[in-house]
């Protein structure tokens, strides 16, 4: 009884972090689904009305909208494919003990640690330059005709560069997740003569199962959000060719100055991000009870 | 013998592969770096200088005239108190979390998971009135409070995990002894996961230095941090290549290094615990 009584302040402790956190998701929530049946444009502060789905019904049928659906979900992809795919061959790659290892991971990590702002300019001006971007150099050295990333090929630059950003994390959780890998196992299977891809197939990816799943959540989750990359390349252009959800909302809202349209497509992305997020909770939720 | 040789090959084959394959994805950093050395002419030339004079004139420009000390300056005050504010806040929640569980300890723990699913662009627009309506447009404090807010779950798991790993008695034999809870979080505790608690701050001082959709879309001017300077020089009538690499290797070096000294104990809290 009293270890009890004395066990109860101590869980007040949790109480500061978790109203903050409640206060941080329910109210700016709640106000965006009020404002998403509204009309409210800033610019007209006087004028909101109550209008229920209309800005819904803006939003559905705006063909910006489908089309910036559309490029999240190739964002999303292909960024995850490039990453976990190219994650894997790389950390298997580097796996075992050589000189120079320790250099090799830092290199090979690097870019994980660049701010998003950076990343983008580099790679758009000093590589990706149509004239005298270092790629542009490379092209001609092999007598190509040098391509306008940018301008030709929007999306896939763009892909590029955030795949850039990602490959990292997606190495350093694999070359950790090898690390504990038990190689007596895979010696024996050698001595069974099994060679190099039937390890890879039958013990290196069962065990990176479960990393490759984080991996996927992990980024699943930052990637929604991609916004600084298409901000300061390709302000969402040409056309609405690189506009993802969130830099369509960024438009309505702090271009536009439309709130009603903007919280209508904020919503949008919320059920798109719960979607994932399902997924990802019932996955860590099972770590958490297999190791207590 | 023959297999012997073939395997030395292979050896060699992939140490190879490893040093390209590295060199590749370090190269944008590297070109980066060199070209903040040339001149803008230089940095312009076709086919690229990989041999040029260098020159300290980009980073005295960045500095006298950008104004780069002023969004450094703004980098370090966000950053490093979202860090602060989030350690205060997340270490008492962990602790609870890990010593004093209640059946409800497992869904709130994935509840604050969750809360980090939430898109930022989902509370845009309420987040952007709220701030205009209590004067923090451009602020500071705001970022702070937002930087902390965004990290807070991820630091809770991430010092959660940590804690968990240290045994309970340790902590019962200082409540023998007569320590307070107080006592036993500050004398105890805090010293013996000195070094989770310390990647746990460098993984939210990383992530709020970087961070780009707060500080850009709240920020103009007076509170910008770097990532807002270095936006500024995507501008057409901004293409100044050697003065944006200079500020870019001023921005990025410091965290780059953090990354470097603590890579693995990084993995913990990317993966939420999932992945030691």
């Amino acid at each position: 009884m009293s270890a009890r009584i004395r066990k109860r302040p101590e869980r007040l402790l949790a109480q500061p972090a978790i109203i903050m956190l409640l206060v941080w998701m329910i109210v700016p929530l709640a106000m965006t689904l009020y404002f998403s049946t509204q009309y409210y444009n800033l610019l007209y502060p006087g004028k909101s009305a109550f209008v229920g789905l209309e800005n819904f019904a803006y939003f559905f049928t705006y063909p910006s909208f489908w089309t910036s659906i559309l490029n999240t979900i190739i964002l999303v992809g292909s960024v995850l494919v490039v990453t976990v795919v190219g994650g894997v061959l790389i950390s298997v790659l580097v796996d075992e003990t050589f000189p120079g290892q320790g250099i090799v991971r830092m290199l090979l990590i690097s870019p994980f640690f660049i701010m998003p702002t950076v990343a983008a300019l580099v790679w758009k001006n000093l590589l990706m330059n149509p004239v005298s971007g270092f790629l542009a150099w490379v092209w001609k050295l092999f007598g190509a005709t040098p391509v306008n990333w940018f301008a030709d090929w929007p999306l896939f630059s763009i892909i590029t560069v955030v795949s850039w950003e990602w490959l990292p994390f997606a190495i350093l959780i694999f070359v950790t997740a090898l690390q504990s890998l038990d190689r007596e196992q895979m010696e024996a299977a050698r001595m069974d003569g099994a060679r190099g891809f039937a390890i890879f197939r039958y013990l290196t990816l069962p065990h990176l199962a479960r990393p490759i799943a984080v991996v996927v959540m992990v980024e699943a989750i930052f990637l929604l959000n991609i916004f600084a990359e298409i901000f300061v390349t390709t302000n969402g252009g040409p056309g609405d060719a690189t506009t993802n959800v969130p830099y369509l909302v960024y438009t309505q809202a702090l271009l536009e100055f439309d709130v009603g349209a903007a919280s209508a497509g904020g919503l949008v992305a919320v059920v798109l991000a719960n979607i994932m997020a399902v997924f990802l909770i019932r996955l860590i939720g099972k770590s958490l009870t297999e190791k207590t | 013998m023959t297999r012997r040789k073939h395997n030395q090959t292979a050896r060699t084959i992939r140490i190879i592969a490893s040093w390209i394959v590295a060199i590749v994805v370090f190269f944008p950093i590297l070109w980066m770096l060199l070209t903040s050395f040339k001149s803008e002419l230089d940095a312009f030339s076709m086919p690229p200088h990989f041999f040029f004079t260098p020159t300290l004139e980009n980073y005295e420009q960045i500095l006298a005239r950008a104004n780069y000390l002023h969004y450094a300056w703004n980098s370090i005050v966000t950053a490093g108190g979202a860090t602060i504010l989030g350690m205060i806040v997340a270490v008492p929640a962990a602790y609870a979390f890990a010593y004093h569980p209640t059946l409800k300890t497992k869904n709130i723990l994935l509840w604050m998971l969750s809360t980090k699913m939430l898109p930022s662009v989902g509370v845009l627009v309420p987040i952007y009135l709220i701030c205009r309506d209590l004067n923090m447009l451009d602020s500071k404090t705001a970022l702070i409070i937002i930087f902390a807010l965004i990290n807070l779950p991820i630091m809770v798991w991430m010092i959660y995990t940590y804690f968990r790993d240290i045994p309970y008695d340790i902590l019962e034999a200082a409540r023998m002894d007569g320590a307070s809870t107080g006592q036993t979080m500050f004398r105890v505790l805090i010293p013996v996961s000195r070094g989770g608690l310390a990647s746990t701050a460098l993984l939210c001082l990383i992530l709020s230095w970087n961070e780009a959709f707060w500080s850009l879309n709240l920020t103009t001017a007076s509170a910008a941090p770097l990532t807002a300077l270095v936006a500024s020089f995507s501008s057409p009538e901004g293409l100044f290549w050697a003065k944006l690499s200079a500020v870019s290797t001023l921005a990025c070096a410091p965290i780059l290094v953090l990354g470097w000294l603590s890579q693995r104990q990084l993995v913990r809290g990317l993966t939420f615990g999932a992945v030691k």
